[in-house]
């Protein structure tokens, strides 16, 4: 193994090898793929970054003004100076947001619109701009205006770029404190369902526990809600109006308690699927060996059992912290006064229409967000190294007592969940609580209400499917490709590092991303905005990485040389694909299909700031009729999307083991 | 095959996989429907070296010629060759039948002569009643002939072999060794194969490329090979080896120990140090009994022949293997196989003294390998 360079100099030339027709056909499909992920990801992103830089003023010594009070023309002077003799706008009253007006009236004494007094005025510099009425006036030539056309002219701020936007944040301890808010939620959600998760899945793993089945499948059910339907039970469980209020004491729901009850609830499956991952690829032999050395359990359980899942649970860690301080339904439906990032961001958006700031809360939830993506990628990593194929999976023992007390925990976490669900559907099912507790519909009447009534959920169903099924063959098709593409190693790790990139941002985000870039006139694709397209588009690029990497593991467990073998036979590369890597890999089609369609069918916060009156979600209408104090309705609608979800989850099941049983022959031996 | 231009002429081929250098400039010639093998240590650079003639993996430097032409920068889709690697990568969610037809689609033919095409080759493989069969039902050794037969399908110019046997177990082996040469010498097509077993490349082989470090250390036929190893790497390689230190006295003796050997023509210069090498087969003991009885017992080199104390000996079947030493040779061990017959006329038993000779022709003498 010498690792000397050696002296290439007498060498023949450089071999270039041809690409082939197929090489050819395949980075065709990575650039198409990889521009796809550019313009709905990271050009969004880039408007993003720099309207948070942005900063708006008036910029008064751009105009000139003259006076004709009936006695001819004054002398011209700049409207700077004009400010400067009155003493109206102090600086700082000239930062404004990108559609501030200033009106120039204010600036002129003893102004009346009724008088005779004629005005011109002029932009001494290209690049300013004012207002009469809805005309935009940009050129330099003096325009003359009678008193009352005056009063109808505004100036338009000038952009510069500067960190003022940021100075402005943490100068403004109502803003900045949410980040406090944010990590403390996060990381208390965070440590409370690691803790509840991993015994969880320990006692699935490790036990001989009865009715495992039926706890994976409730502790799995979570995942089928939007994250603010628990918020929704716990108003009706805890509430100022609840069934349990008394429990609460002098604490209120309405806070970081209800936001990280809520939290646990939502993320739990999350956190117990990759635990009980790493606890189940986690070496039998080392159990064998433990138990041979007379190591009791509790001995076995530090030495062996933790240190092997630690991987899963530093995982499963940040992917609690992720979800949580990214998540926006939750905390806008139980926070109250309580304010975190997410949430801030749609005040600052929907409330105050200041996209500048909300771009700037924007950027300080990416940190948080990037960094745990960044560990979770780390050790991910890691734990698949560790995986080897000899390992021996671990086979429980009987053990009455241990059994019981797993089974009676599991059965309290199962009972909790089943809780959550079955409060929201009865409360969708009470006329008025806590008034009028006979049964009735009404609260199904959603076209009598905010949000988009029936209609959204249909939208949500055809949204999913579509998502679904757009997203499916995107994801696989560009997996493949970047997976058996010859060469091409620039482009593959540029694709690469694309697909990897939307699990680090927040849906929010990448929602208020879309608005900077979407709804700018300037961009040829504003005609998406507003349309089902950009839903679409949004909800794939923000579930991207999940699937892609579901899709890559598939192909990766494919014999790297079918390609090979392929091209000997001189067969192009997508026979290969239809007649073999589809059909092998169909499992994880499915997976990947129902993953696509349950989160579509959840997402609150990638599609909060992109519907339209004609494309209201499920999920988002939840949330406002929520906001309009329609809270039965709103648990109404969510336990709609559940039932949904259920269905898909039934179908995906029954057609994944048909397929099984369909494949068997060829699957095993 | 005389001065007819070769198969495959491959110039100066380098592989680089960063700044390792995984090939280094390598020249070699293939005649048409020759059996090459490349034999070699784990790491050595023969797959690199068949993935380069493949096109799956091409070559950094250096030219490769097939059949006349320069297929140097090609794909694999434009070159001409099958392919059987050592997973197989059969399709496993395709029938037998259809895996081997899968290169005669769109080529034109009718599905009739397709499936008539699969029949022969499935007859050609022994396997005629597993068509219908999904790869997983069948045993490491059926699969192995079906992607035998898939990559002869569309009857290519060149076969290309990555360990096509060392995923099966012994017997197995042994058996394909000999159905895949006799189907090779039968169609005659040139074949490349890829082992890092010796036994295979002896057995099956016109010529063996024996590889180290990504350069070729000798080709030659399995007796060249055998017989007149190139380097101390060949002769180590191949077969068992005694290597005795010695010093150059000259360029036809050495000095082992206190004894002066004349052996085979080197080229190390006087007084310098290197490594003398026998076969133990090739080790000749000498003494009453030593021949069947009548035949003579001559001594060729009376300066080779010492006398040794038999260490050790082990009975390996067919033989016996013996440890000699000696306080001329300075207690380096040498190693021979005697006929089980010699051993039970001459009564040779351990802690027994007798005389051996190393004869001329059976030492070699090479530069230490640094
Ligand atoms: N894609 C690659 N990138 C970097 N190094 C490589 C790559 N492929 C092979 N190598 C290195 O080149 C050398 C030769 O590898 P090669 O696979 O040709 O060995 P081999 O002789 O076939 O060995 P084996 O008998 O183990 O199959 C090895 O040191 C290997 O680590
Ligand atoms: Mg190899």
């Amino acid at each position: 193994m010498v690792d000397v360079p050696i002296n290439t100099a007498h060498l023949g030339p450089t071999i270039k090898p041809k690409t082939g027709r197929d090489a050819w056909i395949m980075r065709a499909f990575i650039v198409v793929i990889g521009l796809y992920l550019v313009i709905t990801l990271a050009f969004p992103l880039y408007a993003m970054l720099s309207k948070s830089f942005n900063t708006y003023a008036f910029d008064l010594s751009r105009y000139e003004i003259q006076v004709n009070t009936g006695t001819g023309w004054g002398d011209p002077i700049t409207v700077e100076d004009l400010n400067e003799a009155v003493k109206k706008y102090k600086p700082e009253d000239l930062k404004t947001s990108s559609d501030g007006r200033l009106p120039i009236v204010e600036m002129i004494d003893g102004f009346s619109f009724r008088s005779k007094t004629l005005y011109r005025l002029r932009n001494t510099t290209k690049g300013s701009a004012y207002l009469v009425g809805s005309e935009r006036i940009t050129d330099t030539q003096w325009h003359e205006y009678t008193s009352n056309e005056f009063r109808r002219v505004f100036l338009k701020p000038v952009v510069a770029t500067g960190l003022d936007n940021f100075v402005q944040y943490f100068s403004n301890p109502s803003l900045f404190n949410s980040i406090y808010n944010s990590l403390f939620i996060a990381i208390v959600s965070m440590v409370i369902t690691i803790t509840l998760a991993f015994t969880f899945a320990y006692a699935m793993a490790r036990s001989k526990m009865r009715f495992k089945g039926a706890f994976k499948v409730i502790a799995m059910a979570p995942i089928l809600v939007p994250s603010l339907l628990p918020g929704i039970a716990l108003v009706y469980l805890f509430g100022n109006q609840g069934m349990l209020k008394v429990l609460m004491g002098d604490q209120t729901i309405y806070g970081p308690i209800g936001i990280i009850a809520g939290s646990v609830f939502f993320t739990f499956p999350h956190a117990m699927i990759i635990i009980q991952t790493s606890l189940s690829i986690s070496d039998a032999r080392l159990y064998e060996a433990s138990d041979a050395l007379g190591a009791s359990k509790i001995k076995t359980f530090f030495t062996v059992t933790l240190p092997g899942a630690r991987y899963g649970l530093i995982s499963a860690a940040f992917v609690v912290f992720n979800l949580v301080i990214t998540d926006f339904g939750l905390p806008k439906v139980i926070g109250g006064q309580f304010n975190v990032l997410a949430v801030d961001i749609y005040k600052q958006v929907i409330g105050q229409q200041n996209f500048e700031m909300g771009a700037v809360v924007s950027v300080v939830l990416l940190i948080p967000a990037m960094f745990a993506f960044a560990i979770d990628r780390i050790v991910q990593k890691k734990q698949v190294s560790t995986l080897t194929a000899r390992s021996v999976p671990y086979e429980p023992k009987v053990n009455r007592r241990f059994d019981n007390i797993m089974f009676t925990y599991s059965a309290v976490v199962a009972g909790l969940i089943v809780t959550v669900l079955a409060v929201c559907q009865f409360a969708a099912l009470i006329k008025f609580w806590p008034y009028d507790l006979t049964l009735s519909l009404v609260n199904y009447d959603f076209d009598v209400m905010d949000g988009g009534g029936w209609g959204s959920f249909t939208n949500s169903i055809k949204l999913g499917f579509m998502v679904a099924f757009i997203g499916t063959v995107v994801v696989f098709v560009g997996a493949y490709m970047v997976e058996k593409v010859p060469a091409f190693g620039l482009g593959r790790s540029a694709f690469q590092f694309l697909a990897m990139l939307p699990m680090a941002i927040p849906g929010m985000v990448l929602g208020l991303a879309y608005i900077f870039f979407f709804n700018d006139p300037a961009n040829p694709l504003n005609g998406i905005y507003g349309t089902m397209a950009i839903l679409v588009i949004c909800s794939i690029t923000h579930f991207y990485t999940v699937s892609h990497l579901t899709a890559l593991t598939a192909l990766k467990q494919m014999d790297k040389e079918f390609e090979s073998v392929s091209a000997s036979l001189k067969q192009p590369f997508y026979k290969l694909f239809t007649r073999v890597t589809v059909p092998v890999c169909l499992p994880a089609i499915l997976d990947i299909s129902i993953y696509l369609f349950v989160n579509a069918m959840t997402t609150v916060s990638a599609l909060i700031f992109l519907y339209s009156p004609d494309t209201t979600l499920a999920s988002v209408a939840m949330l406002n009729m929520d906001d309009a104090g329609d809270i039965a309705p709103a648990a109404a609608m969510g336990m709609m999307i559940f039932y949904a979800n259920s269905i898909a989850r039934i179908i995906h099941h029954f057609a994944s083991k048909g397929l099984y049983t369909k494949t068997q022959a060829w699957r095993t031996r | 095959m005389g001065d007819t231009t070769p198969f495959l002429k491959i110039r100066n081929l380098t592989k680089m996989f960063g700044t390792f250098t995984a090939l280094k400039d390598i020249s070699l010639n293939v005649n048409e429907g020759e059996f090459i093998c490349f034999l070699g240590p784990s790491g050595c650079g023969k797959t690199t070296f068949l993935r380069a003639i493949a096109g799956l993996d091409i070559q950094t430097a250096g030219t490769i010629e097939q059949a006349g032409k320069d297929i140097s920068p090609l794909p694999p889709s434009e070159r001409d060759f099958g392919i059987v690697f050592q997973s197989y990568a059969l399709f496993p969610n395709l029938t037998v039948n259809r895996n081997i037809a899968y290169g005669l689609e769109n080529a034109g033919k009718s599905k009739k002569a397709i499936k008539a095409r699969v029949a022969e080759l499935l007859e050609m493989v022994g396997l005629s009643d597993q068509g219908d069969k999904y790869p997983a039902q069948l045993s490491g050794g059926q699969q192995q002939r079906i992607a035998l037969a898939r990559a002869l399908a569309t009857s290519p110019g060149l076969l290309l072999l990555d360990e096509p046997l060392s995923a099966l177990d012994a017997k197995v082996r042994t058996f394909l060794r000999h159905e895949i040469k006799d189907l090779q010498a039968k169609l005659g097509i040139t074949t490349v194969m890829v082992t890092h077993d010796q036994e295979e490349a002896l057995t099956m082989a016109d010529r063996i490329v024996v590889m180290d470090h990504g350069t070729i250390e000798q080709v030659g036929t399995p007796l060249e090979i055998y017989r007149e190893p190139a380097t101390l790497f060949v002769a180590d390689f191949i077969g068992e080896m005694n290597q005795l230190p010695a010093t150059a006295v000259n360029n036809t003796s050495t000095k082992v120990g206190d004894i002066e050997l004349v052996c085979n023509e080197h080229t190390i210069a006087q007084g310098q140090s290197g490594i003398l090498t026998i076969r133990p087969e090739d080790v000749v003991p000498h003494g009453k009994g030593a021949r069947s009885p009548g035949a003579k017992d001559p001594i060729k080199t009376p300066q080779n022949t010492f006398d040794v104390t038999i260490k050790e000996m082990e009975f390996l079947g067919s033989f016996w293997r013996a440890s000699l030493t000696s306080k001329k040779l300075h207690d380096h061990e040498l190693i021979a196989d005697f006929s089980i017959n010699a051993v039970s006329r001459m009564a040779l038993k351990e802690g027994g003294t007798i005389k051996v000779e190393l004869p001329e022709q059976a030492l070699r003498f090479y530069a230490a390998d640094n």
